[in-house]
């Protein structure tokens, strides 16, 4: 502990009080709009930062995915279909005001469950699922006027994987615009992350939606190829990794189907000689270690203007030794805790590798904390194209340098991948960034700016980073037959 | 006059017979492996022998298109709505060989031919025209919270593989080749060589009206022994299988997964192509790129 004079500027911890997350002792899967005791392995989740369980869960069995899924089917053909879409309209707001009515309890236990910071949780994950409800709600009834001609059909019982980095916000954007829509779901929320979508259930409950309208099946991933798989869902749509999303589409192919896909990401910043440097600075940090990184849409690789990029790295370096890493539950936290051990493992193979292969490694001086997944940001310089650093999705708080002379080299190099997510342009003079964000092909191209998200905007990728977009009008219409 | 010269007279004129040929990178071409398929009308006439394309003509064609891709997509939209509307006034130019044509490839009347060719113009004339209102149709403004200004902007998906519909010959290929075009993607087609004729007449309209070379490639030939390596190329990046057989749809979306390429939600069934289409074909092989800028003083 240093003394408090030694650094006036030294910030002191401001936990936030777990106490808050109302933690049961276990919890259970939601079918047909009840709580049941599922028929799958009892499992706990774990907290990342600190390796203590923190719940046991009642996992779901094949037979609870049949239960989930005919529950669904008749709640789509009786009973969520069929009501109007103003009426739809409601139940979606009501599930808005309770998010955020319960956003301190659902963000403090959505840290415990993930190890991102508290902070992030409160003003970016809990407010954004809630308005993710509320721009959906008033879809509802306005469907006719999407853009997909008049009186769109939904498709059906949605099956949705959700992953662990951000359980409750994109487990939000994937279930409102499917109710909005009319179809039904069932949620397979991530093995390591279930708590916040199982409390979901409870305002479910609470909203009045009708039964089997919103199933949540905590399990495996066999509980969730077992559900996408499943006869009776007619749309099935998976969020992770593009190596297991591929998986998922071979094993549904023939099947009759519909399959939306958001998948992995290699993200890349370019910055140009004449950009903000400060702006740049923070939104190179912002796009590399946001959610510790664990973003599909990172900005792992940083292209940097040859002629700048001594300057600006020694710059990036200073501001990246500012970050605060730690204990996720501390309101000053930057940078928490990975989703497990394996992370850490996979992340530290993956640096050495680029080491290994050429690279120069940085690690912000932090003392990280004794117990828990925790991992310092990692600057990589020296990195060339062909390193695995450079190629693969990071998925983790680890930054790989490249530099480049032109605009259209740096476009070349930042399309240099399979995927095609998100990426930053940084430059002051208007018609550079705008050319760069058309020739670059990603789905989302954040100029001067980084990590902006509105369920006003779509968002979605391209190529191997998948099929499907959230957001706006674009976002309905994977769960409509149109 | 004498019998001889009564008898000149009334014999039936000689035709000089057209070679169909692949469509490749803008050049008329046989196949590399010299392979060729006799095709016959629908009343089993001989008609000529068409080209049946190889693997290697598919990886040539597929190699076009992708270098036809940039220009294509780069050009203005306006510019490839003017583009589409040439296409449409030639096949309007040629209307009455395309209802022959027609007409003894899938055995219809003269007049259900000329309604299903003037449909094709049709079809190709209202594909011509969304070309510029892409970005109505699927882009926009977000009202985002916050200082930014957002903008939803549509962009080609790439190199599009077409299996082409087998129960309608030029109606059933137009009505899947524009939306791709329109869209401002470049296209390698396959199509059954019992369809060769009117598709290949139809490569000739596209050949003298502007659409530059390599932009659309059609490759006549057995579509089931190319399928998969369409579906497989990594440089193909959308597919439409709606011509495939009901039997290979499987196979080809498991092929598809590796590269996760887009693949149209085709019926299986083939629809009635006269009936009005719809967006979803341009949706389907549209992109969405959003872009967001801070606002500030």
């Amino acid at each position: 502990m240093t003394e408090p004079d030694a650094n006036p500027l030294e910030y002191a911890p401001a936990p936030e009080s777990a106490t808050v997350a109302a933690l049961r002792e276990r919890y259970r899967p939601f079918i047909d709009g009840e709580f049941t005791d599922g028929t799958g392995a009892v499992f706990s989740s774990v907290n990342p930062a600190t390796g203590e369980p923190l719940a046991e869960i009642t996992g779901s069995a094949e037979s609870d995915v049949d239960r989930a899924v005919a529950a669904a089917d008749e709640a789509f053909r009786r009973r969520w279909a069929a009501i109007s879409g103003t009426d739809r309209a409601k139940y979606l707001f009501r599930i808005a005001r309770l998010l955020q009515e319960r956003s301190r309890e659902l963000a403090v236990l959505e840290t415990l469950d993930t190890g991102k910071p508290v902070r992030q949780a409160t003003e970016f994950d809990l407010p954004n699922a809630a308005a993710w409800f509320l721009h959906y709600a008033g879809w509802a009834d306005k469907l006719d006027h999407a853009g997909f001609g008049p009186s769109p059909e939904p498709l059906g019982v949605t099956g949705q994987v959700i992953p662990s980095n951000f359980p409750l916000l994109l487990l939000a954007q994937r279930v409102a615009p499917a109710l909005a829509c009319g179809s039904t779901v069932v949620v397979k929320p991530a093995e390591r992350t279930p708590l916040t979508a199982l409390v979901f259930g409870e305002l479910c409950e609470q909203a009045g939606i009708p039964p089997g309208t919103v199933n949540i099946l905590p399990g495996d991933s066999g509980t969730g190829a077992s559900l996408l798989a499943h006869r009776g869902v007619r749309h099935a749509v998976f969020t992770g990794s593009t190596e297991v999303g591929e998986r998922v589409r071979r094993g549904l192919a023939g099947r009759g189907k519909r399959v939306t896909s958001e998948l992995g990401g290699n993200g890349v910043n370019i910055v140009f000689a004449d950009a903000a440097p400060e702006e740049a600075v923070r939104g190179v940090i912002e796009g590399a270690f946001f959610n510790q990184g664990r973003v599909r849409c990172a900005g792992s690789r940083l292209l940097v203007e040859e002629s700048a990029a001594e300057e600006f790295v020694a710059r990036l370096r200073d501001s990246m030794a500012e970050l605060r890493v730690g204990d996720p539950m501390d309101r000053n936290t930057d940078v928490g805790a990975l989703g497990s051990t394996a992370e850490v493992e996979r992340l530290s193979e993956l640096v050495e590798r680029g080491v290994a292969e050429g690279a120069s490694r940085w690690t912000v001086p932090a003392t990280l904390p004794r117990r828990g997944d925790f991992m310092a940001p990692t600057l990589l310089t020296d990195v060339q194209q062909s390193m695995s650093v450079a190629r693969t999705e990071i998925f983790g708080p680890v930054l790989s340098v490249l530099t480049f002379r032109t605009a259209r080299e740096a476009v070349t190099k930042a399309d240099n991948t399979p995927y095609g997510l998100a990426a930053g342009v940084w430059s002051e003079k208007g018609s550079r960034a705008l050319w760069t964000a058309r020739g670059l092909r990603t789905g989302v191209v954040w100029a001067n700016t980084f990590h902006r998200f509105d369920p006003t905007a779509p968002f979605g990728g391209r190529g191997e980073s998948g099929n499907g977009h959230v957001g706006g009008a674009a976002g309905l219409e994977a769960y409509l037959d149109v | 006059m004498s019998e001889d010269e009564a008898r000149v007279s009334t014999r039936k004129r000689v035709t000089v017979p057209k070679t169909y040929k692949l469509y490749v990178g803008g050049s008329f071409a046989r196949s590399e492996s010299g392979r060729v398929v006799a095709v016959a009308d629908a009343d089993g006439t001989f008609r000529a022998n068409a080209a049946k394309a190889s693997r290697k003509d598919l990886r040539d064609a597929v190699a076009a298109a992708r270098k036809a891709f940039g220009g294509w997509s780069g050009a203005s939209a306006h510019n490839r709505g003017q583009v589409l509307f040439r296409v449409a006034e030639m096949l309007e130019g040629t209307r009455d060989r395309f209802t022959s044509e027609v007409a003894a490839t899938e055995g219809l009347s003269a007049t259900e031919a000329e309604r299903a060719v003037d449909t094709a113009v049709d079809r190709m004339f209202w594909y011509a025209g969304w070309t510029d209102k892409l970005g109505v149709l699927r882009g926009g403004v977000g009202q985002v919270s916050g200082p930014y200004t957002v903008h939803s902007t549509p962009e080609p998906v790439g190199v599009v593989g077409v299996v082409a519909p087998r129960r309608s010959s030029l109606l059933g290929l137009v009505s899947v080749l524009a939306p791709v075009l329109a869209a401002g993607n470049s296209a390698v087609v396959l199509v059954d060589t019992e369809l060769a004729v009117p598709a290949v007449s139809m490569c000739e309209a596209m050949a003298t009206s502007d659409v530059p070379g390599g932009v659309v490639n059609v490759l006549t030939g057995d579509p089931a022994e190319l399928i998969s390596r369409l579906a497989s190329h990594s440089d193909v990046d959308a597919l439409d299988p709606g011509g495939a057989d009901e039997s290979l749809r499987g196979e080809l979306e498991e092929t598809a997964a590796g590269s996760v390429k887009r693949v149209l939600d085709a019926p299986l069934v083939e629809p009635d192509w006269s009936t009005a289409p719809g967006t979803g074909r341009l949706r389907a092989f549209t992109e969405l790129k959003t872009v967001w800028h801070p606002l500030g003083e």
